[in-house]
């Protein structure tokens, strides 16, 4: 064989195979990480309504991303606290962007 | 005397028809190395056999001083003619007039010529090259498109459905290809995407290149929605005419008949596979051997390569081939490789056209993202495809054939009507590796040498296992055949099952995992 034959392992076996280029950039698997709150559409930010050391209630509106559009609503997932605002207002983000990092609240 | 003038008369009329957008934008077509929609017909078609329908419609619409405006054709060219003698009905967008944006009109001739095919039963080919809706025309562009649209579904699985991307073709407009047969895309050439640059730029802020987003590669090789690439325009029009060859005008006759043609001597077959059953080979050298001449049409050559399809002849009759690729990620069953299988079995099955499967593949591909991108349902699509499929269905077992992947290839499960397999072959539920860890962990891990012990019981499970006769000893398997032998037998089954007749339970139609 005259092309270049990488390994590839499969249920315990060794292949010689070549790869294809979906395959050498697909996306490894990370656990997603409940704390950071990442941007699910590139867009724009128009609005950051919590400040760093702020405590906020689960679904209470954290920032509002400008996509497609249309005004869409960041709300907490859990009740806890800002952490760090990782954005400024008027930042045109990517997709998978950290926007906010949340911490739990301490032991009253 | 009168009749002489009318005829003049009407020769200057189709000239300045023929002249389409005029000598400059003709001069404009050319500089962008594309040919005028008149020239790619006459390339296509057989000589002199293109007769032109609808040259002198016009436009009706007023709004944006339209009415002050003379669009020859309205931007599209119809008409019927011949491919090696076989007819076809064909339409091609005229770039030069108006930058052949569809209107009401337009469709409506695209329509026509729709109608004309289904009626006759003739395969339609379809050549895009426009800016899109003509938005002076506002709705009724949209009418059109949908119009179109629908005719494109109704003819779907009655008669072979040709697009070719020979411009730009976008927005709405690319739903046409999307639901026919086979699409055609040349490089630098073709442009296909729903939502264009300048559109991504602004609402998402990325940046990309028309060539990037939708060229001619990107459909051959990263989305799946082209099936030929082309490196010309010419190159694309022999592409056309050799497909046409091998399938059928409709779905009530069968392909044409060649003369039969013995495989060239330079691919023997008993000469592929290599010792070692890690070690890949290019599953196309043994299609190669068992088709007529040689000749392997291959479909979406450059997409999901650990599958490989396409069309040949065995003995003068045309087959429809499937075979997993060992040599491109060790031929595992993937989403995208599935799509690309279970949808030529599904154009196969529609068209009367038999299916020949060869299998060599050691499971799907397995990991997160394939997982999230639903490789469940996607190779649902091909269990589906096969299990529907009612032509004659042949499967040769080359190597491995390992667990849901053996049931899905075709297998006498999905009845089958002929399965095959080499000495060579390894049928089990899982590879001697993986079974001998589960099946044996016990007595590996309390082994004073596991490793030592392992290595013993993969021997031992691939010795008892890892074989064809396991299998033929049910009747799972009907001939474990010798190498030589896999092209009489090929030609022989497909002969006996000329006049198979299945009945299938009354149902408006099935629910594949689309």
């Amino acid at each position: 064989m005259s092309v270049k034959l990488e390994k590839f392992m499969l249920n315990g076996v060794e292949y010689k195979t070549q790869l294809t280029q979906k395959w050498i950039n697909r996306k490894k698997w990370e656990e997603p990480n409940p704390y950071l709150l990442t941007s699910h559409i590139p867009g724009t930010i128009m609005h950051i309504e919590v400040k760093e050391g702020q405590a906020v209630e689960e679904g209470e509106s954290l920032l509002i991303l400008q996509a497609m559009k249309m005004n869409n609503q960041l709300t907490a997932p859990f009740s806890g606290k800002i952490k760090k605002i990782c954005v400024n207002v008027g930042d045109k983000i990517p997709k998978g962007a950290l926007m906010i990092e949340m911490e739990e609240n301490e032991a009253v | 005397m009168s009749l002489k003038r009318n005829i003049l008369d009407l020769r200057k009329r189709k000239e300045i028809v023929l002249q389409g957008g005029g000598e400059d934008a003709i001069k404009k077509q050319a500089a962008m190395g594309k040919l005028t929609a008149r020239e790619r017909i006459e390339g296509i078609l057989d000589k002199g056999s293109f007769h032109e329908y609808d040259m002198f419609v016009e436009h009706q619409s007023k709004d944006f001083d339209m009415d002050k405006k003379v669009l020859h054709g309205d931007g599209v060219v119809i008409g019927t003619g011949t491919v090696y003698g076989e007819p076809v009905a064909i339409y091609a967008q005229d770039f030069t007039v108006a930058g052949g944006s569809l209107g009401l009109m337009h469709a409506r001739k695209i329509t026509k010529i729709m109608d004309h095919a289904i009626k006759m039963r003739m395969p339609i080919i379809g050549i895009n090259d426009s800016g899109g809706a003509r938005i002076q025309e506002g709705v009724d562009s949209l009418a059109g498109y949908g119009e179109i649209f629908f005719r494109n579904t109704q003819a779907s699985g009655v008669i072979p459905q040709l697009s070719v991307i020979l411009g730009p073709c976008a927005g709405g407009a690319v739903y046409s290809p999307a639901l026919t047969d086979f699409v055609f895309v040349v490089d630098n050439i073709s442009k296909m995407f729903i939502t264009g640059p300048e559109v991504v730029k602004t609402v998402l802020g990325e940046e990309v290149t028309m060539e990037d987003l939708g060229g001619a590669r990107v459909h051959a090789c990263v989305s799946g929605n082209a099936h030929f690439f082309a490196s010309t325009e010419q190159e694309c029009f022999e592409q056309i005419k050799k497909l046409l060859t091998f399938i059928p005008w409709n779905n009530q006759r069968k392909a044409r008949s060649f003369p039969a043609k013995a495989p060239k001597a330079e691919y023997n077959i008993e000469k592929i596979l290599p010792a070692d059953p890690t070690q890949p080979y290019d599953v196309r050298d043994i299609i190669k051997a068992v088709a007529d001449d040689s000749d392997f049409f291959e479909v979406q050559e450059n997409f999901a390569q650990n599958i490989v399809v396409g069309f040949g002849r065995i003995d003068g009759e045309t087959i429809g081939f499937v075979a997993n690729q060992p040599l491109v990620l060790a031929g595992v069953l993937d989403c995208d490789s599935a799509d690309k299988a279970g949808r030529f079995i599904r154009f196969c099955d529609a068209f009367n056209i038999p299916l020949v499967t060869f299998e060599d593949m050691p499971g799907y591909l397995p990991g997160v993202e394939q997982e999230y991108m639903g490789v469940i349902r996607h190779g649902a699509k091909v269990l589906y495809a096969y299990s529907e499929a009612t032509v004659p269905k042949v499967t040769v077992i080359l190597r491995k054939a390992y667990g849901g992947g053996y049931i899905a290839m075709n297998s006498r499960h999905l009845k089958a009507d002929f399965m095959f397999a080499w000495p060579t072959a390894e049928i089990a539920v899982m590879g001697p590796e993986g079974a001998a860890n589960i099946i044996f962990r016990k007595e590996i891990k309390e082994s004073a040498n596991p490793e030592e012990t392992r290595k013993q019981k993969v021997a031992e499970y691939r010795e008892k296992f890892a074989n064809p006769y396991v299998a033929a000893s049910k009747g799972y398997i009907d001939s474990v055949i010798e190498p030589s032998e896999t092209r009489l037998l090929l030609k022989h089954s497909i002969e006996v099952s000329g006049n198979k007749t299945v009945v299938t339970p009354d149902k408006k139609h099935g629910i594949p995992p689309f």
